[in-house]
This record gives structure tokens, C-alpha cells and sequence, in this order.
């Protein structure tokens, strides 16, 4: 028994993305066919050359049907699926195994979320309260319970963590002012995000990622048929998706500054994918940012800091987009806001620009210089109850 | 010789929030008084109060009770039993009766009465919310609480030796089903009606206990009128020092709950062989006199009324109407709450109602809420139902959730670890959301979460441990 991978064997040929943006003139369906169009013609391929369909979707549409209606796709698979904030991530896993298998040539996975019609500030609820006993938490409050525990271990003064926090918004901000597809495009001064009305806990408004509509796909073939396609596709090193025991709200040895979910599925990830040191080898990474915690924390998870020093290397700058490591050079959930089924597909639309060197004001130096590895996650759920992915793509086939 | 029937124990319960009279007066631009009055938060009704004072009175308990009869002027639900939901925050067997005994501030008289007539252990647990209209006499001078009683044989606090009752049919208070707000004849006609029924009521019980006015130490008066109080206790022929404050000063007159919560004052302070005589008005007279005996110095240490007179939950007028619904403030811009599943709910009695975890026998390990699969050694169906709602905890990390949909803003929410064991995520109520840490110790606390689709949504939060409990 073991997670073996499948490094290599497939390839991104195509990929698409929307804008991210409060799309009031658009609905989901819109939004597929927008990705779709702008996929399949970076594949240099007819939508009828696909094989096999993979929704990823939370909120918007139910079954297959919700792609199918708008693409008019003639009796093809499509599954929907979601699995949380990790749901495009989930689609894309899915359809990168359907091509490894064998079982078809061409797959595409796609993800969408319309979040701005429910009228809502932040997500909407799930469905039941069942028998009415959970603490009816909104999303920044489960994830700013990291910010005392974390603040408490490791002696970081409530003011230091919100510097911290305050710079992690600050730097995506930045880097997705320079994104023609993010959500927001204007750098915001640290004194606007560090005083930005609360929201919960210590985290203001600028330390929660945004809400938008979007759409993100990928077009998936086997590796060894990648050139008909492209000349530059990106090669899948490392899938790996964990979902915990969820124990961490009933477990008093959970201490809020570290999801172990992450932890695990990076493991899986760097042990499918050869990496030994990740800060060292990956060009980027883009990373589940969706309130600023959540980053600070990802740091350490991921292995770019040591336990506790996170707070001090994003203070120093290590993850800026000249830094040693770039964490979300496209801007993040920060800048693009969180459309559930897109936001994974999303972060590897910026794999698949850096690392073919097409990320313009926003290229990273380092890939020039011989870096040619790039990761996503995502997570899914709450501190001590999530679901986690990493993936890790690359130019170049070992 | 028959085993001596009285009460066995008691508790009482006086909310956290307090109103002071003075900000009705600076709202509203009319006198209301001085002092202050007690206030059941937006998370709490008559059930969820009446919960907190029978924990209070069966801690420590040898007896269980078999029935249980809850009193109410307010009650959470009509048509459907309230005092199911104390018997099962209690997790007492499901072969003890649970009845209402609602409408009137009398029943809780009868209440009492059930109790001390019955021929089985039985706790009466008298809860009461007064509301008013906005500037009127029930919002300023009324209050809520619970008391509880467990009433039974054997080693008794004290034992009832005398009580009489007068009823007579006269329009004093009223509120038609459906009303907010009670209506009452004038005060001076009240007084009329009241004060010979009181007077006489007393003579009789005097005379059922074949003892005299003058031996009686604690002489208690409660009813909706100041002046016929004030009478019926002058007129009594008791010493002056024996009539006992109504502490309506402090937490206002508490309806239902009232003549046994100053029945619970005087229980906390009074020494063996002392007789209390309780004198109750509300539409008639009943009075019930007390002999204490030598257990009463043996009721230990509990919250006792006087400790929870004082509390520094000082509310203003506006977030008081908004609690009790007079003011409709704008809701966040998130989903309605939604009501529980009836079918969930039932499954989950235990837990959601007694707070009731579970315990691994393979490894000791506690589950809250209780699990079948173990957390620690993952062996599967090897569970204990483990009783949780009397352990503290203490915050391993919290926050305060500006966002989320609730009837008084912020949501505290606090991840707390148990003494002993096991961890849960809940709110957090009766607390400063700015004096909130890490380490701080908590108690539970039963509450009404929200109310959704009429559909009354009860379970437990956590508050900081209160000051002058055991």
C-alpha cells in the first residue's frame, strides 16, 4: 500500500481563466463557456476532441448536466464534484487520473463558482444544522482561532502578528495589481489593511480574501502526446488530496497553529514529485491564502519556514515576488477573491504562465535562472478540520 | 413515625444581565425609578433559566426527582411541554412525568403545592421573564429568574408545618394568548382585592401549624403590588426584623419565580429550627410555612441569590428592547439561522439537551460531542455515554466573530478544553467579548441558541465561572 503517483504521466496543454470579478452580467454558465473557449484554443483544440468532462462546482449547479446544458456536450462523461475550497483542485486530480489510466486521450477539467448572486457577504451556508449543536461560525472566525494560538506559542505580540497578517495582504495585493485577471488590481497601503474595520477576531477586512464569480480549466493529455499540442505543456509531478479525521475541534493535543492535513499531503506531494528541500527547488507556490492566518501558517505546513519562524520570513520578504520563494505571484485568493470550484484550476493557471515564462510584469526571475517546478494548494474546511491539496507541476519531463 | 416530607434542596438562578431603571428614564424622557432589574439575555427564556436553577438545586442531590413540575407565566411553547427540555438538560429517566404548569404567576404556587402533596421525589422548578410595554410598571419594576425545589423525604433543609390557600375570582392581571404584554386593573383595586386574602390565608396556615405570628423569623410577602406587599406583611403580627427584603431594588419583582426566590434567599441564610412563613399573591393567597431543621446547615456552598444579586452585566435600554424584540435591528448580510432537524434533534437528546459525551473504554480517551469511533485509538463502538455539562474548561483559543447572525453582536466563540479531558468548540454568553483569553476558565451554561421558524433552537454555551459558586 502506497501513494505511488503518477509523475509524469500527464501533461497540461491548455489552460484558460476568466476574470475574477463581481460578474453581475455574467452567470455560471457564462463563465464555463468563457474558460472553455479560452481552454480548448490554447489547446489548439475543438471542444469535440475532448474525451471526458470534470466539474468542479460547490455552490453552482448540480451533476454534469451543469456543463453539459451550456457546452452542448454530445453524450459525454462529465462528473461534478466538490470537496470544499479545494473542489477545483479535486477536478483537476480527478482528470489527470481518468488520462493515466488510459481510459481516455483528452480530458478536461474545469471549475466554477457564482458566489455574488446569493446576496451574501462572505460564503453562503451549507444545507442542514442537523440537530442545531455546531457553533455557527462564519469562515474568518474559524480561521482566525489560529491567530491567538499562534501568537501564544511561538511569544508573538498581538502587534507583531498583525504586522505580519497586514504584510501578507499586502504583498498579494501588489502582486495582483499587476494581474489583469484579478478580482482587485490596486496595491493597498499596509495602514489601510491594518486599520480596515474587523471582521473576526483580529482579522479585518483586508486579511479575508474577496468574494467573485469565476471560471478556470485545464485541458489534460498523456504526457507522451503533449507536443501535438504544445511545445512548452506543463507535466504533472505530484497529485496528492488527504482529508482528515477532522478531530482537531475534539481533540485538546490540536493546538490551532498548523494544519496537519496540509502537513500530510505535502509529504505525499514532494514524495511523489523527488523534492527533498521545497523552498530550494520550487520556483513558486500558490497557496491557500484565504484569510492571512491561513498564509502565515501554510508557510510553515509546506516546509518554506520553520515551525515558528514563519511570522519572521514574512516580515523579511522571503515569499515576495523577488523573494527567495514567491508565495502567490498572481495575488492570491486576496487579490481574486474565492470562487470555490475555481480557485484551484485558477492557481495553476499561473503555474502554467510563470513557468512558460508568460507571466509579463509579474515573471518570476528565478524560472529563468533554472527553476522549473511550481506548486498549488488548496484546503478545505476549518483549523484542525479540512481537506488539503498539493500539486506540484513542471516544465520539464524527468 | 412517617419519614419527614419538605425540601430537600434548592437552587436559584438570577440572569447575568442587569437594566438600570435610570436609562428607561433617559430614553423615554419619564421618572422610572431607581435601582435596577434583572435580565434574561437574548439567549435565554423561561426553559433555559429554569434549567440553571434546577442544576443548582440537584447538585450534589442523593435523591432523584420522579416528577417534574415547571411553572410559568411565560412559557417557550404552548402545545408543547416545556418542562421536557429541563428533564432532559437534567438527563433525569425518562420515567419521571415532566408537566407544564403554565399561564399564571400562580402556577407556580401550584407548582409547589403538586410537589409537597405528591407521593414521590419531585422538583418544582418556578421560571418567569416580565416584559412590559416600553416606559410602563412591568418593564421597569419586574426582573427574571428561576428557583428550583426538590421536594422529597428524609434529610430535609426544612419541612412544611403549616399552609392555607384563598382563591377568589377578581380581574387584577391578564394578557389574552398571543399578547406581548400583560394588562392590570389599577393598582388600588389590586390592593383591595389582595390584602384580605393575604391576611387571611395567613391566619389559617398559622393556625393548620398551631404556632403564632411572633415565632416566626422570616416573614415573606410577595405579590404584583408593592402596597398590598407592604400590608399584608405590617398586618401580620410578626416581629418588624422578621419581613425579609423583596429585592425588587436590585433584580425587580420576577413574577413566578418570585416568592420562591426570596424563599431561596432566606434558605441560604437562615439557621436550623428558624420558621420562614412565604406568603404568595396572585389571583388568591397561598401561604406555605417553613420549619427549618439541622440539615440546613449542611446545604454547602452554592450560588446563593445574595452572590448573584451583583454582576457587572450592565445593559443599555436600547440593546434591552432589541433582546426582547422590540426593536428589529438590521441582520448581517448572511443566511437566516435555520431551525434543527425534529429528527436530528430527537437522535441527539443526550447530547444536545444533557451535554452528554462519551468515554472510550479502550483508552479512556472523552468525545465531545460522543463519537463511536474513538479519536485517540480509533477502536469502534467501545463507548460510555460520559456526562460532561458540570465539567469546567478552560480556552485553549477563541475569537470574536463580527459576521456571523446573532440577536446581540459579536459572537464570541471559544475552543475549550475540559478538566480531565476532551475538547469543544462553542459560544461563548455572559462575557466581554475585550476580556477574553487564552487559559481563561469556563463553566456551561444551558441556552436558547436562536429561535428559527418558531422552532426554539436549545443547547449549551460556555460562560466565565461565576462568581460565589461552589
Amino acid at each position: 500500500m502506497a501513494s505511488n503517483g503518477i509523475r509524469d504521466r500527464v501533461a497540461i496543454v491548455g489552460m484558460g481563466c476568466t476574470k475574477f470579478a463581481e460578474h453581475w452580467d455574467k452567470s455560471a454558465s457564462d463563465l464555463l463557456v468563457d474558460a472553455t473557449k479560452e481552454a480548448t484554443a490554447s489547446a489548439g483544440i475543438d471542444l469535440k476532441m475532448v474525451d471526458a468532462f470534470w466539474l468542479g462546482t460547490l455552490f453552482s449547479g448540480q451533476s454534469g448536466l451543469t456543463l453539459s446544458r451550456p457546452l452542448k456536450i454530445d453524450y459525454k462523461p462529465v462528473s461534478r464534484l466538490e470537496n470544499y475550497c479545494a473542489t477545483g483542485s479535486e477536478a483537476f486530480r480527478n482528470a489527470c487520473y481518468a488520462v493515466a489510466s488510459g481510459a481516455y486521450d483528452v480530458a478536461m477539467a474545469i471549475g466554477v463558482e457564482k458566489l455574488k448572486d446569493s446576496g451574501f457577504s462572505g460564503l453562503p451556508n451549507s444545507n442542514s444544522v442537523g440537530d442545531g449543536t455546531r457553533a455557527g461560525l462564519t469562515a474568518p472566525a474559524t480561521f482566525s482561532l489560529l491567530a491567538p494560538a499562534y501568537a501564544k506559542k511561538y511569544g508573538v505580540s498581538d502587534e507583531q502578528l498583525k504586522e505580519v497578517m497586514t504584510r501578507i495582504a499586502w504583498k498579494n495585493h501588489k502582486n495582483g495589481a499587476l494581474n489583469p485577471r484579478a478580482q482587485f488590481r490596486k496595491e493597498v497601503p499596509k495602514d489601510t489593511i491594518a486599520c480596515s474595520p474587523l471582521v473576526a477576531g483580529p482579522l479585518g477586512i483586508f486579511d479575508c480574501s474577496g468574494v467573485s464569480d469565476g471560471s478556470a480549466a485545464a485541458i489534460i493529455v498523456r504526457a507522451e502526446d503533449a507536443h501535438r499540442y504544445t511545445d512548452r505543456p506543463l507535466y504533472v509531478k505530484a497529485l496528492s488530496f488527504v482529508a482528515g479525521p477532522a478531530a482537531g475541534p475534539i481533540d485538546p493535543d490540536y493546538d490551532y497553529t498548523t494544519f496537519q492535513e496540509v502537513v500530510a499531503s505535502a509529504a505525499d506531494a514532494y514524495a511523489q514529485a523527488g523534492i527533498k528541500d521545497a523552498r530550494q527547488e520550487l520556483a513558486m507556490a500558490e497557496v491557500h491564502d484565504c484569510f492571512t492566518p491561513t498564509e502565515l501558517v501554510l508557510m510553515e505546513d509546506l516546509g518554506f519556514a520553520a515551525r515558528g519562524t514563519g511570522w519572521k520570513e514574512v516580515l523579511a520578504g522571503t515569499f515576495d515576488l523577488e523573494g527567495e520563494l514567491a508565495v502567490n505571484p498572481d495575488g492570491g485568493l486576496k487579490s481574486f477573491g474565492h470562487p470555490i470550484g475555481a480557485s484551484g484550476l485558477r492557481m495553476l493557471f499561473e503555474c502554467w504562465l510563470q513557468l512558460r515564462g508568460e507571466a509579463g510584469p509579474r515573471q518570476i526571475a528565478s524560472v529563468a535562472r533554472g527553476r522549473k517546478l511550481a506548486l498549488t494548494h488548496n484546503l478545505g474546511g476549518a483549523p484542525g478540520e479540512c481537506v488539503s491539496f498539493v500539486s506540484v507541476v513542471g516544465a520539464e519531463r524527468s | 413515625m412517617t419519614p419527614m416530607r419538605g425540601l430537600l434542596a434548592y437552587g436559584a438562578y438570577v440572569p447575568y444581565a442587569r437594566l438600570d431603571r435610570k436609562s428607561i428614564a433617559e430614553a423615554l424622557g419619564a421618572p422610572a425609578g431607581s435601582g435596577t432589574r434583572a435580565v434574561a439575555a437574548y439567549d435565554e427564556d423561561t426553559t433555559s433559566m429554569g434549567v440553571e436553577a434546577a442544576r443548582t438545586a440537584l447538585r450534589g442531590a442523593r435523591t432523584t426527582p420522579e416528577l417534574l413540575y415547571f411553572a410559568t407565566s411565560d412559557p417557550a411553547y404552548l402545545d408543547k411541554t416545556n418542562a421536557n427540555a429541563i428533564h432532559a438538560a437534567l438527563d433525569l429517566p425518562a420515567s419521571a412525568m415532566a408537566v407544564d404548569v403554565a399561564g399564571s404567576v400562580r402556577s407556580a404556587a401550584g407548582a409547589l403545592r403538586a410537589a409537597l402533596d405528591a407521593r414521590a421525589p419531585a422538583l418544582a422548578v418556578l421560571s418567569d421573564i416580565r416584559s412590559g410595554l416600553p416606559g410602563g410598571g412591568d418593564e421597569k419594576d419586574g426582573g427574571d429568574a428561576a428557583v428550583a425545589f426538590l421536594v422529597g423525604e428524609g434529610d430535609v433543609l426544612a419541612e412544611r408545618i403549616g399552609h392555607a390557600s384563598l382563591t377568589a375570582e377578581f380581574l387584577d392581571r391578564w394578557r389574552v394568548p398571543g399578547d406581548a404584554y400583560s394588562r392590570q386593573w389599577e393598582e388600588r383595586f389590586g390592593e383591595f382585592a389582595y390584602v384580605p386574602l393575604g391576611e387571611g390565608a395567613l391566619v389559617e396556615a398559622l393556625k393548620h401549624a398551631g404556632i403564632t405570628a411572633q415565632t416566626v423569623d422570616h416573614l415573606i410577602v410577595a405579590g404584583p403590588h408593592g402596597r398590598s406587599n407592604r400590608r399584608v406583611a405590617a398586618s401580620a403580627g410578626t416581629r418588624k426584623d422578621a419581613v425579609v427584603d423583596d429585592r425588587t431594588a436590585v433584580i425587580g419583582n420576577t413574577g413566578a419565580a418570585h416568592a420562591g426566590l426570596l424563599l431561596a434567599d432566606v434558605l441560604d441564610r437562615a439557621q436550623a429550627e428558624q420558621i420562614i412563613a412565604v406568603v404568595s399573591l396572585a389571583d388568591g393567597a397561598d401561604v406555605t410555612l417553613w420549619r427549618t431543621t439541622a440539615a440546613i446547615g449542611g446545604r454547602g456552598a452554592r450560588s446563593t441569590v445574595a452572590a448573584q444579586l451583583t454582576s457587572p452585566g450592565r445593559i443599555s435600554y436600547a440593546t434591552f428592547l432589541t433582546w426582547r424584540g422590540v426593536i428589529r435591528r438590521e441582520p448581517p448580510r448572511r443566511p437566516d439561522p435555520q431551525p434543527p432537524d425534529a429528527p436530528a434533534a430527537a437522535r441527539a437528546e443526550a447530547w444536545k439537551y444533557a451535554f452528554t459525551g462519551s468515554r472510550c473504554q479502550a483508552c479512556g480517551a472523552r468525545h465531545v460531542p460522543p463519537q463511536r469511533v474513538c479519536v485517540k485509538c480509533h477502536a469502534i463502538d467501545r463507548m460510555t455515554p460520559e456526562p460532561m455539562r458540570d465539567v469546567p474548561a478552560s480556552i485553549a483559543t477563541f475569537t470574536v466573530d463580527r459576521l456571523a447572525y446573532s440577536m446581540s453582536p459579536p459572537v464570541v466563540v471559544a475552543v475549550v478544553d475540559f478538566e480531565g479531558g476532551g475538547r469543544f468548540q462553542c459560544e461563548m454568553t455572559d462575557v466581554d467579548p475585550k476580556s477574553v483569553k487564552i487559559g481563561d476558565r469556563v463553566e456551561l451554561t444551558f441556552r436558547r441558541l436562536y429561535t428559527a421558524n418558531g422552532i426554539h433552537n436549545y443547547f449549551w454555551k460556555a460562560r466565565p465561572i461565576r462568581g460565589g459558586q461552589d
